[in-house]
C-alpha cells in the first residue's frame, strides 16, 4: 500500500448524501477475482447512459482527471461491505474523501486501500461546498502527520481544520502498511488463546 | 502488554459486553483490539482477492474448520439445468472451489444438497451459535445476531487477516438497545418492524453501534423473524445486530447437523444462558418502538430509511426544512417516478420478488404462500419466489408450498441470492417496479434503471395477486 503523508488537489464535488456502495460499483461489476482496473465501473449508473460517457457527470468533465480528493455529502459509503468500492475508487486516482460521516464498513474498506476518510463537521462541510461553488479550482490540503485539513475561505484565504482520525489507522496509513502484520505479531497470544479455549 | 481492557465482572454487563471479553485475544494502547473469530464465513464474489493475497504470502488458512464456504451471489436459480449467467460468474464459481480445494475449506457447492445463501444456510446447518462472534465478507452477516452471536460484515482485506489469523482488528463498538414493544397486529410482521426503525432513524442512524434488539414483541417472534430483524440492522448503518439467546433460539439449533450434541449441547445451553444482558447494564444509546400502532411498510425511495405505512402518503420535498434532505427526497421521487403526497396503494408493478437472505426461509414461503393460495397473480406481472436454501426448497416442496406457487403463476426457483442484487441474470429492466422482499432499494441494486419497493412477504404476496401495491388486511377473502 502507497504511504499517505499529504495531498493537496482541487475538490470532485459530488455533494449528495447517503451514496450507497452500489453506486460507487453496480453489483454487475462484482464478478471479478482481481482488484486491478475497476476504476472503469466507477460510478457507472451516474457516469454512462449505455456505455457512453455523460459529459455532465463530474467524473466525466476534464478538469477533474487530475484530482484526488472527492468532496461528498454525509453517510458516504451505506450499504454493502463489497471492497470493490474502495478498490474503484483508488484505481481512479482518489486518495482521500471528505464528508460529514462514512459507513463504518466502507470507512475500514477505505483505509485498507490507502484512501483516507476526511470527516469535517456540517459547518466546515457547508463552509467548503460554498467555496468550491464560488471557485470550482479551490485546492485543499490534507496533512495526515498533523491530521489538518486546509479548506479555502476564511479571512486569510483558507482555514486549518483538524479532523478526527483513529490512531492506529493514522499509523498504517503514514507508514503505508497493511494489519496483517500487526495482527501476526501476536501469534503466540493467538495460539495461548485458542489452548485456554479447548482446555476450557 | 497492557491487560485487555475489559469490563469489570462486577459491573453488569450487557450482551455485547459479554461476547466481546470473551474474544480479545490482545489489546494494545492506542490500538484497536484483536478479537478472536469463531467463524468466517465465505462466498464466491468477496473471497477470490483474499485467497489470493494468502497465496502471495505463502500463508495457509489458519482454522479451515471454522471457515464454511458456500456459493450464491452469481449463481443461476433456474429449475432445470445449471447454467452459470457469463463466464465471469462461471471463473468466480470455478475461483471459488479451486481456493477451497487448496486451503482444505468445507464448500457447500452449486448443485449441492445443502447449498444456499450463505446466512440462510449458516443458522440451518447449526454453525451460527450463541455467543460466537462471526464474520463475512458481505454486510447482511449481521443476520446471525438472531442467535445471540455477534456478527457483522467485513471487507476482503479483513477477509484475508482472519483467514490467516482466525482475528480481527476491531474497536470495541458502543451498544443501542433497541426495544420493540407492544403486539403485532395482523398483517404486521419482523420485516415491518425493522421497517419502520429504519425510517425513524435513518440509513446511518445506527452508525458505530451494535443494536440489541429487546422487547416483548422481539420474544414473540420465531428464529426466522428474529434473522429478518437482525439482517436489516446494517440498512440503519449499525454494522451488528443481536438478540439474547432463549428457548425459541436452543429448539431452532436443537439437532441441527453442526451444532453441539449430547452433553455437549447441554454444556453449551447453559453456557449460552449466562449470554443476557445483566440486570442494570447499560447502553450507550436507547430507542423504544411501540410495534402495536404499526401498519405493514413499505419504501418509496431509493435507500431502506424512506420508508412509510402502507396507507400513508409519499412525503413532500418541499415540506423538509433541511437542504440537504430536501434534494436527496427529490431524486429519490424522480428516479422512482412518484408524485409527493399521493398513497402507494394501488400504484401498478412489474414484478414480485419473494427471496433473499431477508425473506426467503420457510416461515416467508409460508406466509406468502397462504395468501396465494387459491388467488392468482395479476396479469402482467412476473412473480418470482426464491427459497433460501436447497433445504428450504425441499421442506416447501414437501409442504406443497410449490405446488400453491406455480399454481397461482408464480415461478418457483432454485436457492441463491437471484434478484435481491441482480447478478445471475434475474434482474428488472429498465423502469420497471418490483415489490421486493429483500433489503436494498438502492437505485439499480435489482437491475439497472428499475425500482424497488421492500416490503415484507405478506405486503408483496398480496401486491402480486391485485397487480398493484395492496395492503394484506385489506383482501377480499381475507389473510
Amino acid at each position: 500500500m502507497e504511504p499517505f503523508r499529504t495531498l493537496e488537489s482541487a475538490v470532485i464535488p459530488l455533494v449528495r448524501d447517503d451514496v450507497d456502495t452500489d453506486q460507487i460499483i453496480p453489483a454487475r461489476f462484482l464478478k471479478v477475482t482481481e482488484k486491478v482496473g475497476l476504476g472503469k465501473n466507477l460510478f457507472a449508473d451516474w457516469r454512462y447512459d449505455n456505455g457512453t460517457p455523460r459529459p455532465e457527470f463530474v467524473l466525466e468533465r476534464p478538469e477533474m482527471a487530475d484530482r484526488t480528493v472527492l468532496l461528498a455529502g454525509n453517510n458516504f459509503g451505506c450499504g454493502s461491505s463489497r471492497e470493490h468500492a474502495p478498490w474503484a475508487l483508488a484505481d481512479w486516482g482518489i486518495r482521500a474523501i471528505i464528508a460529514t460521516s462514512f459507513a463504518d464498513i466502507f470507512k475500514n474498506n477505505a483505509m485498507s486501500n490507502g484512501i483516507l476518510p476526511v470527516v469535517v463537521g456540517p459547518a466546515v462541510h457547508a463552509e467548503l461546498v460554498r467555496a468550491v461553488e464560488a471557485d470550482p479550482a479551490a485546492t485543499v490540503s490534507i496533512d495526515l502527520e498533523a491530521r489538518v485539513l486546509t479548506v479555502p475561505g476564511g479571512d486569510s484565504g483558507h482555514a486549518r481544520v483538524e479532523f478526527p482520525v483513529d490512531p492506529f489507522a493514522r499509523k498504517c496509513l503514514l507508514a503505508g502498511t497493511d494489519k496483517l502484520g500487526y495482527i501476526l505479531g501476536f501469534d503466540d497470544q493467538i495460539e495461548a488463546f485458542e489452548k485456554e479455549r479447548a482446555d476450557a | 502488554m497492557a491487560e485487555p481492557r475489559t469490563t469489570p465482572r462486577t459491573t453488569p454487563r450487557t450482551i455485547i459486553d459479554k461476547i466481546w471479553d470473551a474474544h480479545i485475544v490482545a489489546e494494545e494502547p492506542d490500538c484497536p483490539a484483536v478479537i478472536y473469530i469463531d467463524l468466517q464465513l465465505v462466498h464466491e464474489v468477496t473471497s477470490p482477492q483474499a485467497f489470493s493475497g494468502l497465496r502471495a504470502r505463502g500463508m495457509k488458512v489458519r482454522r479451515p474448520e471454522r471457515t464454511v464456504a458456500t456459493m450464491d451471489h452469481s449463481t443461476p436459480t433456474l429449475p432445470r439445468g445449471l447454467a452459470v449467467v457469463d463466464p465471469l460468474a462461471e471463473a468466480q464459481l470455478e475461483t471459488l472451489r479451486r481456493n477451497c480445494a487448496e486451503f482444505g475449506v468445507r464448500l457447500f457447492e452449486l448443485g449441492g444438497e445443502k447449498q444456499g445463501i450463505v446466512h440462510v444456510i449458516g443458522p440451518e446447518l447449526g454453525f451460527t451459535q450463541p455467543g460466537m462472534t462471526i464474520v463475512c465478507g458481505d454486510s447482511h452477516t449481521s443476520t446471525h445476531g438472531a442467535f445471540a452471536a455477534l456478527a457483522f460484515g467485513i471487507g476482503t482485506s479483513e477477509v484475508e487477516h482472519v483467514l490467516a489469523s482466525q482475528c480481527l482488528l476491531q474497536h470495541k463498538p458502543r451498544s443501542c438497545e433497541v426495544v420493540f414493544d407492544g403486539a403485532l397486529g395482523p398483517g404486521v410482521s419482523a420485516k415491518d418492524m425493522i421497517l419502520a426503525l429504519i425510517a425513524e432513524i435513518g440509513t446511518g442512524g445506527g452508525t458505530g453501534h451494535v443494536f440489541e434488539y429487546r422487547g416483548d414483541a422481539v420474544r414473540g417472534l420465531s428464529m426466522e423473524g428474529r434473522m429478518t430483524v437482525c439482517n436489516m440492522s446494517i440498512e440503519a448503518g449499525a454494522r451488528a445486530g443481536l438478540i439474547a439467546p432463549d428457548d425459541t433460539t436452543f429448539d431452532y439449533l436443537a439437532g441441527r447437523d453442526y451444532a453441539p450434541k449430547g452433553a455437549d449441547w447441554d454444556r453449551a445451553v447453559d453456557r449460552w444462558r449466562t449470554l443476557p444482558t445483566d440486570d442494570g447494564a447499560s447502553y450507550d444509546r436507547s430507542i423504544t418502538i411501540d410495534v402495536s400502532r404499526l401498519e405493514p411498510m413499505i419504501t418509496f425511495g431509493t435507500n431502506p430509511g424512506q420508508g412509510i405505512g402502507i396507507s400513508s402518503a409519499v412525503p413532500d420535498p418541499q415540506a423538509l426544512g433541511d437542504a440537504g434532505q430536501r434534494e436527496s427526497l427529490a431524486k429519490a421521487l424522480a428516479y422512482m417516478d412518484l408524485a409527493p403526497g399521493k398513497p402507494l396503494l394501488g400504484h401498478k408493478i412489474d414484478v414480485v420478488f419473494i427471496g433473499s437472505c431477508t425473506n426467503s426461509r420457510i416461515e416467508d414461503l409460508r406466509a406468502a404462500a397462504g395468501v396465494l393460495d387459491g388467488r392468482k397473480v395479476a396479469q402482467g406481472v412476473r412473480a418470482l419466489v426464491v427459497p433460501g436454501s436447497a433445504d428450504i426448497k425441499r421442506q416447501a416442496e414437501a409442504e406443497g408450498l410449490d405446488r400453491i406457487f406455480t399454481g397461482a403463476g408464480a415461478e418457483w426457483r432454485n436457492a441463491g441470492c437471484s434478484m435481491c442484487i441482480a447478478m445471475n441474470g434475474d434482474q428488472l429492466d429498465p423502469g420497471q417496479y418490483a415489490v421486493s422482499t429483500s433489503n436494498r432499494n438502492f437505485e439499480g441494486r435489482q437491475g439497472k434503471g428499475g425500482r424497488t419497493f421492500l416490503a415484507s412477504p405478506l405486503t408483496a404476496a398480496a401486491s402480486a395477486v391485485s397487480g398493484a401495491i395492496a395492503d394484506v388486511r385489506a383482501l377480499k377473502g381475507g389473510i
